[in-house]
C-alpha cells in the first residue's frame, strides 16, 4: 500500500478501533436514524389513511427523510471523527507526523463513508421491510441523488470541522444545528415554489434542493401527474452535482486555510478551549 | 560519543515573532548523530516554541530547519518521517489501547514490517503486559513509556523530548533516562531534550544550550559549564540565567 494511502487508512483504522471498543459511539450510528424512520413511517401511514388512495406519502416523505438523514449522517461522520481528535487533544501527535492536510481530510471522508453506510443500511432496511418503501420508484437516479447528498454532506462536515479548528472546541455547538438550519431551504418536504421568492434564490445555491426537486419530479411522473419527469430530474441532478463539487472544493480550501492559520499562530500545537479565541 | 561530521538537525537563524514579541530570536544550533543536546531555560525562554517549529506544527517567521539533509519547509513529509517526539502535554489518545495506538501511528509514519516492529518496541519498553490496556488508564510512568515507544517506533534519526520525565517518580525517571541513553548509543539517533531537572540534564546530555528570551545565552558541556561561569552546580547556573540573564550575557561578551 502506498504510504499516502496508508496514512489515510490509519485514520479509518483509528475510527474502527473507537467504534469497536465503545457501544456509546456505535449505537448512535443507527439509533437516531432508526427512530426518525419509524416516526416518519407512522406519520406517512396516517397521512395515507386520511388522504385515501389519491397520493402515496411513503416515497415522497419517508424517502425524503431517508435521503436527508443520510446527508446529515455523512456530515456527522466527518465531524465526529474530527472531534475525536479534539477531545483526545491529538492534533500535535497527528500533524507532527508526515500526515498532510489532504490525507487527514481523506481519512475523515473514509471514516464518514464507513459510519454513514451503517446508518443507511439500517434506514433502508426499516423503510422497506416495515413501511413498504420501494426504491424502484426512484429508478437509477437514486444513486446519483445519494452521490450529490454525500458530496454536500462531506462539504458540510469539513466546514463544521474548520469552524471548530478556527474557533475552538466550544464551537462544536455550531456544528450540530447545521442540517436543521439548512433544511427549510433544502425543500426536503415541499417544492421550491412554496418558498417566498427571495428564499428561492437562496435555495437554488443549496445542492440538496435540486435533489429533492428532482425526486419529486420523478415521483410525480410515476403517479401520472403532469410533470416534466426524468428529463428535468436529470437537469436538477447535474446542477446539484456541479454545485456540490464546488462546495466540496471551497470547504477543503477553507479547512486548509484554517489549518495554515493554526500553524502560523501555533494553535495546532496548543489546541484547547482555553487557547482558541 | 556523538559523531560531529554530519548533523542530524541543523537550525539556522530561526525566528518566531508574535507581533512585537520575539519568542525565538535568531537561533542557530546543530544536533549530531548520537548526541543528546539539552535545551534549557526558564519558562517562556522559547524551548517549546523551538521544538514546535522543528516538528512542523509552528511556522517560523524566518530561518531554516534541516533534518537529516531535508529542508523542513520544502520536504516536510521526508523530514518528519525521520523525526519523532514525546512530550508530557501530548499524550496518546487515551481511548485506544497501547497496541492500537502503536499500529495507528506506525501507519502514519509508514513503518515497514509493522507487526514485528510493534512487538519489538513493546518488549524494549517493557509494555507487553499493557498491549491491550487503554492508554487513558495507565499510570504517568506507563504513559511516558508508551509515548517513548511511539517516539521510537519509526526508528527516527531525530528525537525531540520535551520534559520526558516530568511527573515521574525518581526510579521510573532513572529507567527512562537509561533507556534513552541506551537507544541513543545503539541507533545513533540525535536527541534534543528539554528538562527543568538539572541533575538529569548533567547526567544525560552531552551538550546544553541555555535559552533566555528566545536567544542562546550559554552553550557547553553541562559538567563543566557551571564552573566556567563561577557557579557550583548546573541548577545554580540555571537560576542565574533565569534571574540575571543580562549579567551573564555581559560576562559572555567580555570573554
Amino acid at each position: 500500500m502506498p504510504p499516502s494511502l496508508r496514512r489515510t487508512a490509519a485514520l479509518l483504522l483509528r475510527q474502527f478501533y473507537l467504534l469497536r471498543g465503545s457501544p456509546a459511539r456505535f449505537v448512535p450510528l443507527f439509533a437516531w436514524v432508526a427512530i426518525d424512520i419509524v416516526l416518519w413511517g407512522f406519520i406517512t401511514r396516517y397521512l395515507n389513511s386520511v388522504s385515501g388512495a389519491r397520493f402515496d406519502f411513503v416515497p415522497t416523505m419517508l424517502g425524503a427523510v431517508l435521503l436527508w438523514d443520510f446527508m446529515a449522517r455523512v456530515m456527522q461522520g466527518i465531524t465526529t471523527a474530527f472531534l475525536e481528535d479534539v477531545w483526545s487533544r491529538n492534533f500535535l501527535n497527528l500533524f507532527a507526523s508526515p500526515l498532510s492536510v489532504s490525507e487527514y481530510l481523506g481519512g475523515l471522508v473514509l471514516s464518514s463513508i464507513a459510519t454513514s453506510s451503517i446508518g443507511l443500511v439500517v434506514m433502508v432496511a426499516l423503510a422497506t421491510l416495515v413501511f413498504g418503501l420501494s426504491f424502484f420508484v426512484y429508478g437509477a437516479m437514486l444513486a446519483a441523488f445519494l452521490l450529490v447528498l454525500f458530496l454536500f454532506g462531506i462539504s458540510l462536515g469539513i466546514f463544521g470541522s474548520a469552524l471548530v479548528l478556527r474557533f475552538g472546541p466550544a464551537a462544536e455547538w455550531f456544528i450540530w444545528p447545521i442540517p436543521a438550519f439548512i433544511s427549510p431551504l433544502a425543500c426536503v418536504f415541499y417544492p421550491l415554489s412554496v418558498l417566498p421568492h427571495w428564499m428561492q434564490w437562496i435555495a437554488r445555491i443549496i445542492p440538496p434542493s435540486y435533489v429533492f426537486e428532482g425526486m419529486r419530479q420523478i415521483l410525480a411522473q410515476q403517479t401520472g401527474a403532469p410533470a416534466p419527469g426524468h428529463a428535468l430530474a436529470a437537469t436538477h441532478l447535474i446542477a446539484g452535482a456541479a454545485l456540490a463539487l464546488v462546495y466540496l472544493l471551497l470547504m477543503a480550501r477553507a479547512f486548509t486555510a484554517v489549518y495554515r492559520h493554526a500553524v502560523r499562530t501555533g494553535l495546532i500545537a496548543r489546541y484547547s478551549a482555553e487557547t482558541v479565541g | 560519543m556523538p559523531n560531529r561530521t554530519a548533523p542530524i538537525l541543523s537550525v539556522s537563524r530561526l525566528c518566531k515573532q508574535y507581533g512585537a514579541v520575539h519568542a525565538v530570536d535568531d537561533l542557530s544550533f546543530e544536533v549530531c548523530p548520537g548526541e543528546i543536546l539539552g535545551l534549557l531555560g526558564p519558562n517562556g525562554a522559547g524551548k517549546t516554541t523551538t521544538i514546535n517549529m522543528i516538528l512542523g506544527v509552528l511556522e517560523p517567521t524566518s530561518g531554516t530547519i534541516t533534518i537529516d539533509g531535508c529542508n523542513l519547509a520544502r520536504r516536510r513529509r521526508q523530514a518528519l518521517g525521520r523525526t519523532n517526539f514525546a512530550a508530557v502535554y501530548a499524550p496518546l489518545p487515551g481511548n485506544l489501547t497501547v497496541a492500537q495506538n502503536l499500529r495507528v501511528f506506525g501507519m502514519l509514519y509508514a513503518v515497514p514490517h509493522l507487526n514485528e516492529r510493534i512487538e519489538a518496541i513493546l518488549q524494549e519498553f517493557d509494555l507487553l503486559r499493557f498491549r491491550n490496556t487503554k492508554c487513558g488508564v495507565l499510570s504517568s510512568g506507563e504513559q511516558t513509556r508508551v509515548a517513548l515507544a511511539k517516539a521510537m517506533l519509526n526508528e527516527p534519526r531525530l528525537l525531540l523530548l520535551d520534559e520526558p520525565t516530568a511527573s515521574l517518580d525518581p526510579a521510573i525517571a532513572r529507567d527512562i533516562r537509561a533507556t534513552i541513553r541506551d537507544v541513543t548509543q545503539r541507533t545513533g539517533v540525535g536527541v534534543l531534550w528539554t528538562s527543568h531537572n538539572m541533575i538529569e540534564v548533567a547526567e544525560v546530555c552531552h551538550r546544553v544550550l541555555f535559552l533566555s528570551k528566545g536567544k542562546i545565552l550559554l552553550e557547553g558541556d553541562p559538567r563543566t559549564l557551571p564552573q566556567e561561569h563561577n557557579h557550583p552546580t548546573l541548577e545554580d547556573l540555571f537560576v542565574a540565567v533565569a534571574r540575571e540573564p543580562l549579567t551573564i550575557r555581559a560576562a559572555e561578551e567580555r570573554n
